[in-house]
């Protein structure tokens, strides 16, 4: 399980992160929702070093992660899809998912494993990854974080400006995940893209977890959307 | 001697111009490429080998091979140590900020220079060739070491494509050169990657040291013209682009080369400079460079 306690994160003197506490059970899918600057993305920076908290601890599965430098996070199972994809876009495809494997020394099955996700990107191996479709950048985004094998997957709008049917494709992934016991934290600011695939939603607002809520509560009241999102 | 035959001569100079400074702008072009720092030192990197050439070759009595084989081995791996301890000590602590990394890699070629001034003195000594042969053309006789030297680049330049496109290490280098944060997250250590980069780039220009020594001599304050020279192949070419440097090293190298020889090494370096400037204005990316992220 993923526990972040009491994450307190600054951009310079300006505090981003107050007192921000989850879990991520594994086979669970926790979601983020907030409006733009809630602070979704920096929780996410901060759970992966990239934006190291000032305050606060981490752990995954009992390990004590707290500290730990960013290139030391994703060799303990936690992959990482980042918000816009950041592939490396000079690099092929098959380079890509490379880089993937080496974050925590996994070997080619796990590339054809994570390749399995999405059969199409077996068919562009050698092609540049900043040359692909914005769908097939999101498939191979997801595949690289899927290649270190991880027990946490944390993904920052992983459906940003697609299409409808590769929305589902993701969708599936991440519902496949879950029954694969990979636990999921997912940043959205789609509630319809969410509300299918998630088991409980944050609320943030101005850098704090405003709510936790299941998701049969958010589904029977929708004015809790309103009340976090100013939409429902 | 005709036009034709001085052109060729000409050209043949620029051809080990472009060799050398082929070399000395990959190491400046690597750093810039992965740490986006400004290295102001790099020329110093070139002087520091070739004067190590000079106390190797020194060190070593026999036939004239072997002392330069010696120097290419102690001259990059002594600066790649010195240039290691800088990046860990200076360049990291500032968290290789732009402007910083500048003022103290100026600091760093003055306590280079200075402290190969004392303990070297202010005179330029030459280090033998490894071999004296002249091939002989139908116009002139040219240096066989001086087409090593054009021989030495291509492999050297082949050998950094190799590692960049074909090895872990460049897979590494690549990522971490096109997008520092996301590397991070995945497990590469952009921070130590940096440090090697700083070592790698600064052997490669003790490699050009060694290399140029035998043709130039050795002289505490020989790092001048490498610097400013691969400063405008790196802006030519596109920083961070290796195809480019080698692209630019050429256009330069030939340029420099041939006017240097037809009319005179100042007009040269007017051209080159010219060059930079025209680029600037109408590519500012350089001929093959790409925007960062």
């Amino acid at each position: 399980m993923l526990k972040v306690e009491g994450f307190d994160t600054y951009y310079g003197q300006s505090q981003a992160l107050r007192n921000v506490s989850l879990t991520v059970a594994p086979g669970e899918v926790l979601c983020l929702l907030g409006r733009n600057g809630a602070g979704k993305t920096t929780t996410l920076k901060s759970i992966m070093g990239l934006v190291p908290p000032k305050r606060g601890r981490m752990s995954l599965g009992g390990v004590d992660l707290t500290g730990l430098p960013a290139h030391r996070i994703p060799k303990h199972g936690i992959g990482y899809v980042p918000q816009g994809r950041r592939l490396f876009a000079e690099h092929t495809v098959r380079e890509n998912l490379e880089i993937g494997l080496m974050a925590r020394g996994t070997g080619r099955e796990a590339m054809e494993r994570a390749l399995g996700y999405f059969p199409a990107l077996r068919e562009r191996m050698g092609q540049r990854a900043g040359t692909l479709s914005g769908g097939e950048q999101s498939m191979l985004a997801m595949a690289r974080a899927l290649c270190l094998e991880p027990t946490i997957m944390i993904l920052d709008e992983p459906t940003e400006g697609l299409m409808p049917s590769m929305i589902a494709t993701i969708r599936d992934v991440v519902i496949r995940l879950r029954a694969d016991d990979v636990g999921v934290l997912l940043v959205e600011q789609r509630i319809d893209a969410v509300l299918p695939v998630a088991d409980r939603i944050a609320f943030m607002d101005h850098g704090e977890i405003k709510a936790e809520l299941g998701i049969a509560e958010v589904r029977a009241d929708t004015s809790i959307l309103r009340t976090y999102l100013g939409v429902g | 001697m005709g036009f034709g035959p001085y052109l060729l001569l000409a050209t043949l100079e620029g051809l080990v111009q472009a060799a050398v400074l082929s070399i000395t702008a990959a190491g400046l072009s690597l750093v810039f490429g992965v740490m986006r720092v400004v290295n102001v030192a790099h020329g110093e990197f070139v002087m520091l080998g070739a004067v190590i050439a000079w106390f190797t070759a020194s060190l070593l009595t026999g036939h004239p091979a072997m002392g330069f084989a010696a120097a290419l081995l102690v001259s990059p791996l002594l600066v790649g140590a010195v240039a290691f301890a800088s990046e860990r000590v200076v360049l990291r602590r500032l968290d290789y900020n732009p402007e910083a990394t500048i003022v103290a890699t100026i600091g760093l070629l003055y306590i280079l220079q200075q402290t190969v001034l004392l303990v070297y003195g202010p005179d330029a000594r030459p280090v033998d060739p490894p071999f004296y042969y002249t091939i002989r053309f139908p116009w002139f006789g040219y240096s066989a070491y001086k087409l090593f030297v054009i021989g030495a680049a291509i492999v050297i330049m082949g050998g950094i494509w190799f590692v960049l496109q074909k090895t872990r290490a460049g897979l590494v280098m690549r990522a971490a050169q096109y997008d520092r944060e996301t590397a991070q997250a995945f497990g590469i250590p952009v921070d130590r990657v940096s440090a090697w980069v700083f070592a790698l780039g600064a052997m490669l220009a003790a490699i050009a040291g060694v290399l140029v020594v035998p043709i130039q001599q050795a002289h505490y304050l020989m790092g001048a013209d490498p610097l400013l020279l691969s400063f405008i192949v790196v802006i030519i070419g596109g920083l961070g682009s290796m195809s480019g440097t080698v692209l630019a090293a050429v256009l330069v190298g030939l340029s420099d080369g041939i006017i240097s020889m037809m009319f005179s090494p100042t007009l040269a370096k007017m051209v080159s400079t010219l060059l930079v400037a025209l680029v600037l204005v109408f590519r500012p990316n350089g001929l093959l460079g790409k925007a960062a992220r």
